[in-house]
């Protein structure tokens, strides 16, 4: 049992560390930092830069532009990604409809979309949930008919992550009505300029605009864009949905945010000595901090035990990264939130351009309370935390 | 020992309550948020002629007469109806200022346009540099020729932006944080020297940062020795939000259970999952738990001894603060994708909750003076 890395893995840390911090704008990093919003452009230019480095799709099959990393490597990477507070390569492009594509698509599909969906020449959004189906996905009732050699679209999507960018949207529908729930879902590839599809924006209660609704009014999309075979697109979802192993937990994230909390509070005065020095503030943060360290303890043993394990099969064992991650960085937003106390009042608006008042209280409280209330979301989407309880009581506990 | 409310304030509570049923669903909200002043003076007009302005103050001065328990039963109301309205800054804050720091001649004069809803006052206490410590004053006030005048900055004066008059606190004499030498002033808004600069806050209501420029003022009673008056009426306001805060969690817990029976997912009701219905129970613990918590802070709202009320509204805090947090993550989880979205109630609740857990002091300020104290069973 040995927890240090080996010289050629600190070697690569140290390179990651370099590129993420030299060559990633700053300007981009930082706005990142401070939770504010980044434009589509800062996500784009990001990943044509890690893309261009061939670090955008380091978990692909290697023809793709896949690196054969370790899975060691692959958190190296991501830590030191999250560390530098880069904005990740979109997960809706790489960590989900990419691999899909690489595993089941038709030659063609890798062709035309593999290259695009690396560097972010086609941006891509993720049309799985409904109103009627979250948890229970796979009651989805959007359809798709087949007529001649298209599919006719009809139904809605919801919770669309930032479909206002994206060119392309990878559906869940249903193309056998007939079939019982799981056995009749089929995996599209759909462009968003096609006629029929209607993009309404959902407003977060931060009064950020990042989710949406879709509507597809007789959406006509030719068969070529089925990936797979007809009425498997389930199987499809299971192995996206599981994809994402390494990296759910964002320890890299929560490192950041800890170390931006110790800074503003010892820079924030509390009647005569910083807030930094109230013993009850210190305790919660080093609480934090263990929690953070076992967990990443715990990240390290499933990433350790991913090299047996087949593609698209996660280890039930990253349901607890998902569940403690998520509540380990919203515990960070609280505490962030403390440190700016009062100041998390006023709503703050990004500073427009050409505006010259002031931000009112201290550095980061304009964003504190927005991601607080933002951050609640990490443990209702990407199966929920009471789902992920679920799949460790069937999966691990037997029950 | 008794809980139960008189016939009167039985038909208080009934009264405001369908005030907000009828005025402030969730739709009316929205429509009372879009005004310009970001509250509606309609239903501001409503809350005078229903004597709510009036509320804690005498009869002799036109005032309603009511005390703790009568602010507890219509802030619980308006908690659940998530008001826009300046009822704290005007009437429990300014107003509590009147009521314990003001000469009789000075209410004589102020109160009657108050009560009637022409006249709103906000309080100018906080400063950048003094977070939670309410004798952290830099604000001064020198007195030229017969007249004060007042410089410094005040910060998130609540509903600041739409009060026409302004009770600023200043220093007279002293450092910084001494607890003598502060003083209560009133200040027109508009009155040369005042700069203000509104803004929404996190929960759909207002505040303002007010800078003053050597502005003409005039003392509220005898200058110098205010700062038991303030912590009597700040200890006013934490227990009316305290109430508040009861109204939008119950509020918030009903809406929860409703989402639990209505919700379908797995071919049944989600509350039919007992992991979640154990959820909506641990909730309902924390609502009686802070109820209880309110109705103790309203019993101790008009306790005499300063030491044993301070105690009693730290450990109220406390109890909300925790409370509204558990119940209010949980409510946000509890309904999935469309608790995140400001279409829906939910998310309003939420944060009106985060907001009274950071206004005058938050859950671990609270409990070190608690601690500090003894704790609450001295
Ligand atoms: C900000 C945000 C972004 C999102 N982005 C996308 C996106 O880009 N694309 C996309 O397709 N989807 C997206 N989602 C949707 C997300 O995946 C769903 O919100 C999630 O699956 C939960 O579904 P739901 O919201 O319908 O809640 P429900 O499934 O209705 O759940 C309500 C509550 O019941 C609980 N529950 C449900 N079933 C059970 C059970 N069997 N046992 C115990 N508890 C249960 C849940 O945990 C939750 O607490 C996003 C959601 C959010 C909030």
């Amino acid at each position: 049992m040995d927890l240090s890395f080996t010289s050629d893995e600190i070697a690569f840390r140290d390179e990651a560390r370099r590129f993420f911090r030299t060559e990633i704008p700053e300007a981009i990093r930082a706005r990142a930092a401070a939770g504010e919003h980044l434009a589509r452009e800062d996500i784009v230019t990001c990943q044509r830069l890690l893309n261009a480095r061939g670090w955008a799709v380091p978990h692909w099959p290697r023809e793709w532009g896949g690196r054969d990393w370790t899975p060691v490597q692959v958190y190296l990477y991501q830590d030191e990604m999250q560390r530098a507070c880069v904005p990740p390569p979109l997960p809706f492009n790489t960590s989900m409809v990419g691999p899909v594509i690489a595993e089941f698509g038709s030659e063609a599909q890798k062709q035309h979309f593999l290259p695009k969906i690396a560097n972010l020449d086609i941006w891509f959004c993720q049309g799985f949930s409904e109103p009627g189906a979250g948890s229970d996905l796979a009651s989805l009732r959007t359809s798709a008919r087949r007529e001649g050699d298209h599919y006719i679209v009809d139904g809605q999507k919801t919770w669309t992550t930032l479909a206002q960018y994206a060119d392309w949207i990878f559906c869940l529908v249903r193309t056998d009505p007939a079939a019982k729930k799981q056995e009749g879902i089929s995996f599209l590839l759909i462009d968003m300029k096609t006629p029929g599809i209607t993009v309404r924006p959902i407003v977060t209660i931060d009064g950020g605009r990042e989710v949406n609704e879709v509507f597809f009014d007789n959406v006509r999309v030719p068969v070529e864009n089925l990936v797979g075979a007809e009425n498997r697109g389930w199987d499809y979802a299971k192995f996206l949905l599981g994809n994402e192993r390494v990296g759910i937990a964002r320890i890299g994230t929560s490192k950041e945010r800890i170390a931006r909390i110790k800074r503003l509070a010892a820079m924030e005065q509390d009647g005569e000595r910083p807030i930094l020095e109230d013993r009850r503030f210190r305790e919660k943060l080093a609480l934090l901090e263990v929690e953070l360290k076992a967990l990443e303890i715990t990240q390290l043993r499933v990433v350790a035990n991913e090299r047996g394990r087949a593609r698209g099969k996660p280890d039930p064992a990253s349901s607890i990264l998902k569940i403690k991650g998520s509540e380990i960085q919203q515990a960070t937003t609280e505490l962030l939130m403390q440190v700016v106390g009062p100041y998390a009042l006023p709503y703050q608006s990004e500073p427009e351009a050409g505006s010259n008042e002031p931000p009112l209280g201290p550095e980061f409280a304009a964003s504190a309370a927005p991601t607080y209330f933002n951050w609640r979301k990490i443990s209702i989407y990407g199966g929920s935390n009471e789902i992920q309880r679920g799949i460790i009581a069937k999966a691990i506990l037997g029950l | 020992m008794d809980f139960d409310l008189t016939e009167e304030q039985r038909l208080l509570r009934e009264s405001v309550e369908r005030l907000m049923t009828d005025r402030y669903d969730f739709e009316q909200r929205r429509a009372h948020a879009r005004a310009p002043a970001g509250w509606s003076g309609e239903i501001w007009a409503q809350y005078a002629e229903m004597g709510l302005l009036g509320l804690p103050f005498a009869e002799a001065e036109g005032g309603f007469g009511g005390g703790p328990v009568e602010l507890m039963i219509v802030m619980e109301a308006f908690g659940r109806g998530l008001i826009l309205e300046p009822y704290l800054a005007s009437v429990v804050l300014a107003g509590g200022l009147l009521r314990h720091a003001a000469s009789a001649e000075q209410r004589a004069a102020l109160l009657p346009a108050l009560i009637a809803g022409e006249r709103r006052l906000a309080f100018a206490h906080a400063e950048r540099q003094a977070r939670y410590h309410l004798a952290d004053v830099a604000t001064t006030a020198r007195r030229e020729g017969g007249r004060w005048r007042i410089d410094g900055e005040k910060s998130l004066v609540l509903h600041g932006d739409s009060a026409q008059q302004v009770i600023v606190s200043a220093r007279i004499a002293g450092g910084r944080r001494d607890r003598d030498g502060i003083g209560l002033f009133l200040v027109d808004a508009d009155a040369p020297g005042v700069r203000r600069r509104g803004y929404p806050t996190q929960d759909g209501l207002r505040a303002a940062e007010i800078g003053l420029d050597g502005v003409e003022a005039t003392a509220l009673g005898e200058p110098g020795a205010a700062l038991p008056a303030i912590e009597r009426v700040v200890d006013e306001a934490i227990a009316a939000l305290c109430a508040e805060a009861v109204g939008a969690m119950a509020a918030l817990h009903a809406l929860t259970l409703d989402y639990l029976k209505t919700r379908k997912q797995f071919g049944r009701a989600i509350g039919e999952f007992q992991v979640l219905q154990h959820r909506a129970v641990d909730m309902f613990v924390e609502l009686e738990q802070a109820r209880s918590m309110a109705m103790f802070a309203a019993l101790m709202a008009g306790e005499a001894d300063a030491d044993a009320r301070h105690r009693a509204m730290a450990a109220a805090k406390v109890q909300i603060g925790r409370s509204g947090r558990k119940l209010g993550q949980e409510a946000i989880q509890l309904h999935g994708g469309i608790g995140m979205t400001m279409e829906y109630k939910a998310g309003h609740y939420f944060k009106r909750l985060t907001m009274i857990e950071l206004l005058f002091g938050d859950t671990d300020t609270h409990l070190a003076a608690l601690a500090e104290a003894g704790g609450l069973l001295v």
